[in-house]
């Protein structure tokens, strides 16, 4: 703490700056967070926090096949993270087993697998990336998956915006009038599937479900409004990325745990203070 | 009731089902369902837990499809009624997640979006749509609240509203009347016979029969089929109400009566 209190805001601010790598963890960080902050909009909403930790957790042995075979990452993260979410549905539905067990049970079906493969392949895999991300070594190649995978996803986001909304609020009328659900639902399932993808560069594996539930959460605290609730995930979680990628620098402390105990703290923040839904404001409206 | 197995379609009918069967992997939940309302009529769909009333609902919603038999609404095949959404779905108030961060405007305007394009953009007459529906519900003061601070009552009614906005002909409610006070009850029934008099058909759910006495006109009886259905004088005898609510009916696949508790 001595070396920050050292420092004027501005030097603290501007002289990671002049580090190629810190200039392009920072972008990189705030893209990732940006774009998973709004689908932890609809993941909270939905209900499948769960089924984030799932998915990102199912790209595992993706990722380290495609590293070993010299394909995009992003590729075989992608594939596995929609496999493991088609499995999930499969045996759901063809066994007598509960939704959260059979989640729980691909997921670290998957995950083990990804691990033993890491330690059969020979290859220069670093596991510790893969696990809990590297946002200051990140490749010009990454960061250009990175840039393609955010586009995606957020086109794909504000395309479906009303739809998805309506399903995550009430599916039933969405059938009713004659919207497929089942496309959406699998939709969803895709775009959490990519987020995972690029989420995973900046946290890692076991952390990037902070990622996709944290920042909706901590707006969904400040708001009844789902486009202000949109835009609070996306701006909190965006500064979140870029603090916590700065206390990284000048503290010297693991840059995807950083990230999300920035945001963890935002949440505690808004569970405190948050004007409308915070515990001790809701203590005052009930005295008065 | 209906001997021919020619079913003729009735396009006066508003629902129209003949030997509807439904089954979920082999499990009956419906066998040899046929009913008949005409448009225009509030209706009691009377039965027990597990009777098939959801089941029913499913399948005039076009959700289940029905293993055997026929189902017409205003003479259109179910998957035709969706596409021109013509049924509505009003849900009770606690199936629906209360705490979802929208306002009662945005859920009367999904009631819309059957009709808008791709991106759901609303027009100016989806938006004179909404207002009137919400002035037909007397919600045109809860316009901008959020829907979970409204009370179960008042939120049944931004349900009813986008039913309305939906210019839906059919509705399906399922137990309007539980959990709502005497007040909007009394504002409830005198809508549904609003609706009646424009010639939609209101189809509820449920298993207070003091509620089917005052409100419907016409009353269906099931237990995994239609025991039986019309004038609600007519079908409320202690014969056919022992029979939906006695268990003296066996159950044709297992052969097992239902259990007497729930007499």
């Amino acid at each position: 703490m001595d070396l920050l209190l050292s420092f004027s805001p501005f030097d603290f601010l501007v002289e990671p700056l002049s580090y190629e790598f810190m200039r392009r963890a920072l972008i990189v960080s705030a893209l990732v967070g940006g774009v998973c902050g709004l689908l932890s909009c609809y993941l909270t909403l939905k209900g499948w926090a769960l089924m984030g930790d799932a998915v990102s957790h199912s790209v595992m042995p993706g990722v380290v096949i495609a590293y070993a075979l010299g394909l995009p990452f992003s590729l075989g993260a992608f594939v596995f993270g929609v496999g493991s979410v088609a499995l999930i549905g499969f045996v759901k539905q063809k066994s007598r087993i509960k939704e959260d067990t059979v989640i729980g049970l691909v997921f670290t079906g998957f995950f083990a697998f990804g691990l033993v493969l890491v330690s059969k392949i020979k290859s220069n895999i670093d596991l510790m990336h893969i696990l809990f991300g590297s946002p200051l070594g990140i490749s010009n190649s990454d960061v250009s998956q990175t840039l393609i995978i955010s586009f995606i996803v957020v086109s794909l986001l504000i395309l479906f915006r009303k739809d998805l909304m309506l399903y995550c609020f009430d599916a039933t009328h969405a059938r009713s009038i004659g919207i497929n659900t089942g496309l959406l639902h699998y939709l969803l399932l895709s775009i959490l599937s990519l987020a995972a993808v690029v989420g995973l560069q900046t946290v890692g594996i076991i952390l990037v479900v902070a990622m996709l539930i944290t920042p909706g959460a901590t707006a969904y605290l400040f708001t009844d409004r789902f486009d202000r609730m949109t835009f609070l995930a996306v701006l909190f979680s965006a500064i979140s990325s870029i603090l916590g990628v700065y206390f990284s620098f000048w503290l010297d402390i693991e840059t995807g745990g950083s990230i999300v105990l920035v945001q963890t703290l935002m949440f505690l923040i808004a569970f405190l203070f948050a004007p409308k839904y915070g515990i001790l404001k809701t203590k005052h409206n009930i005295s008065t | 009731m209906n001997s021919s197995f020619d079913h003729n379609v009735n396009e006066s009918l508003s629902i129209d089902a003949y030997q509807v069967c439904v089954d979920y992997h082999g499990t009956v939940a419906l066998y040899d369902a046929s009913l008949k309302l005409a448009s225009g009529s509030i209706c009691g769909l009377v039965g027990m837990n597990g009777a098939g009333k959801t089941t029913l609902f499913n399948a005039l919603m076009g959700f289940v499809r029905p293993s055997r038999g026929v189902i017409r609404i205003n003479g259109k095949s179910v998957s035709e009624a969706q596409r021109d959404q013509i049924v509505a779905y009003v849900p009770q108030s606690d199936g629906i997640d209360s705490s979802f961060p929208i306002s009662v405007w945005d859920v009367v305007m999904m009631g819309r979006y059957g009709g808008m394009n791709f991106l759901r953009i609303p027009r100016e007459s989806d938006r004179k749509a909404v207002l009137h529906a919400l002035e037909r519900v007397n919600l045109l003061d809860f316009i901008h609240r959020p829907i979970g601070t409204l009370s179960g009552g008042q939120r049944k009614r931004a349900f009813l509203a986008r039913a309305i906005a939906q210019r839906a002909s059919v509705l399906l409610l399922d137990e309007p009347f539980s959990g709502i006070d005497v007040r909007t009850e009394k504002l409830m029934s005198e809508l549904f016979i609003q609706f009646r008099n424009e010639g939609r058909t209101i189809l509820v759910s449920t298993h207070d029969l003091s509620h089917v006495r005052e409100f419907c006109d016409l009353v269906v009886l099931i237990n995994k089929t239609v025991l039986a259905y019309g004038e609600t004088s007519e079908v409320f005898t202690s014969e056919n109400l022992s029979l939906t609510f006695g268990g003296m009916q066996p159950d044709p696949i297992s052969g097992s009566a239902a259990p007497e508790e729930y007499f």
